[in-house]
């Protein structure tokens, strides 16, 4: 395959693999059963795009993926570009970047809730996936097998079915590095993403795994999406275990030495505290935002509750997966949360829509959303976010304002 | 001269002057990519250029679209002309080999400490071990 026998696609994808693998310290290939490949073209670029339809171009046996690879949130959603006041030169590239992975034989999801609707991983099964929340979540919840793998190396792993085997691949890696008490389990989904932050901030790095001792009931899968997604945003934390609970910490020592120290307890007071710092920042909202993760079906029957009855008077995104919301139409619950005033999105995600221009475009500075993900991300496009309940964002978009209450509440 | 062996590196040897920070990278969550500049408020280095400098930071952050990033900054020209960390994450070795981006980490001391703001440096991949070479610390 380095030598050309398999083309050009294939040979670029294991001459990558071999020296992102040699860099980590990867001594040799673990076969994978999907990839999952971030990449929209904010972050493609038009180098990226072209460099894409390159490959695209190549004959179709050398271009074809070998194992079933399917995609992240795109960078629009189609039927609504023009209400977020995407431009032209955005939408091009997405046809351009779709055409391109559609030629290589890519299943064009275009979710990063995967593990809730299109095929989760078994424990021990090993995958290349992309997207920080998904990656997160497979290891930590379901117990299989993967690293971060970027938009290049998801591809390549698509292209060679393999990837090298370094990092959370290995037992060895899976151990817990951080013991973290927990004095609070939160309720509300924006507490469990803010307690991932607090978290993800201990942990600070890629290589650490924080094993969580204290949660006293079995979290949701909506809940441990929000709790993953802000650990991986805060931290680069690719695994997590909670003792008791996820499916390699049946008992604490079964991933932690008796020896590791707690580092912290983290209290109620820390989980409102995270989400002040925002928030005192904040008092009109220019936008409301529910994404990053795209919303599961649960997330939109109760968001459809909230709505009923009100009306949002500032712009209202809900982003969910091409999968939920057929399904959420066909059960009547987008025509509840247009009846409301909300724009119902799908396949896309919101922060890498192009924000920054979508910020400019629509004057958007203020921003109340649930996902503490979000929160993180957008800081660095110009945002002011603020971290709030599911219903206190329903508040905000039918007032404009956020209210003085409790954080989260 | 002070020299700095690191435990992995990739790319071209580049010289440059040193931008310098305790605090972590990611190219979504970090930088206004169209300016060139690092755009996070809370960052140490806001409102800082970090076009040609090689940056010296703590440890790579977020989320996978760096894997991308790198290629796309590369391509316009309006980019680090290396990137140094302590500790990096899969998807800024990945965004690395894709865009043949000089990169360097792993050292025995904490790298932001021992690199003043401002110095001129060259990051050597190719030596063995790799290294990181303190030219002058006048800016």
């Amino acid at each position: 395959m380095l030598q050309g026998a398999d083309g050009e696609a294939r040979r670029w994808a294991i001459d990558h693999q071999m020296r992102v693998g040699r860099y980590l310290g990867a001594t040799d290939f673990v076969p994978v059963s999907q990839a999952h490949i971030m990449a929209d073209t904010e972050s493609l670029g038009a180098a990226g795009v072209a460099w894409l339809e390159h490959l695209a171009a190549l004959p179709l046996e050398q271009r074809h993926v070998r194992v079933p690879t399917i995609t992240d949130p795109r960078g629009t959603d189609f039927t609504a570009a023009a209400r977020l006041k995407q431009q032209d030169w955005m939408l091009d590239l997405e046809h351009r970047a779709i055409a391109a992975f559609r030629a290589m034989g890519i299943l064009m999801t275009d979710t990063c809730i995967n593990y809730q609707t299109i095929m989760p991983a078994v424990r021990g099964e090993h995958m290349a996936y992309g997207d920080t929340g998904v990656v997160i979540y497979c290891n930590s919840v379901l117990g299989g097998r993967s690293n971060f793998e970027g938009g290049p190396s998801a591809l390549a792993a698509g292209l060679t079915g393999r990837t090298p085997r370094y990092g959370y691949h290995l037992d060895a890696h899976r151990r817990a590095t951080l013991l973290v008490d927990i004095a609070h389990t939160p309720h509300d989904l924006a507490d469990w993403g803010a307690l991932g932050g607090v978290v993800g901030r201990l942990a600070g790095d890629y290589w650490q795994v924080p094993v969580l001792r204290g949660i006293d009931r079995v979290p949701g899968s909506d809940e441990m999406k929000h709790f993953g997604a802000a650990l991986a945003s805060y931290g680069s934390v690719a695994l997590f275990h909670m003792a008791g609970i996820t499916p390699e910490a049946h008992h604490l020592h079964d991933v932690a030495d008796p020896a590791l120290p707690s580092r912290a307890t983290v209290t109620e007071q820390d989980i409102q505290a995270f989400q002040q710092a925002y928030r005192a920042r904040v008092d009109t909202v220019d936008v409301v935002v529910f994404a990053a993760p795209q919303l599961s079906l649960l997330e939109m029957r109760t968001l459809a509750g909230l709505l009923d009855g009100r009306h949002a008077t500032v712009p209202l995104l809900v982003v969910t997966s091409p999968q939920v919301k057929p399904e959420a139409e066909r059960m009547g619950l987008v025509a509840r949360m247009e009846a409301a005033g909300a724009l119902v999105l799908s396949g896309m995600c919101f922060y890498n829509s192009y924000a920054r221009e979508m910020a400019e475009a629509n004057q958007w500075r203020t921003l109340a959303t649930n996902s503490a993900k979000l929160t993180n991300i957008l800081g660095g496009y110009g945002y002011l976010p603020a971290l709030l309940s599911m219903a206190a964002c329903v508040d905000a978009a039918c007032s404009g304002t956020i209210g003085s209450g409790t954080p989260g509440k | 001269m002070t020299e700095f062996r690191a435990n992995a590196a990739m790319g071209k040897c580049v010289r440059g002057r040193a931008l310098v920070a305790k605090d972590g990278f990611s190219a979504r969550y970090d930088l206004d990519r169209v300016a060139g500049v690092f755009s996070r408020p809370e960052h140490k280095l806001a409102g800082r250029s970090y076009v040609g400098c090689i940056l010296v930071l703590d440890a790579a952050k977020g989320g996978v679209a760096t894997a991308w990033m790198l290629h796309e900054m590369q391509a316009r020209g309006i980019v680090p002309a290396a990137l140094v960390l302590n500790t990096v994450n899969p998807i800024m070795v990945q965004g690395a080999a894709l865009a043949d981006f000089t990169m360097m980490s792993g050292f025995a001391v904490d790298i932001t400490q021992a690199v003043p703001d401002g110095a001129l440096v060259e990051v050597d991949p190719a030596s063995d071990p790799p290294c990181l070479r303190i030219l002058s610390t006048a800016a």
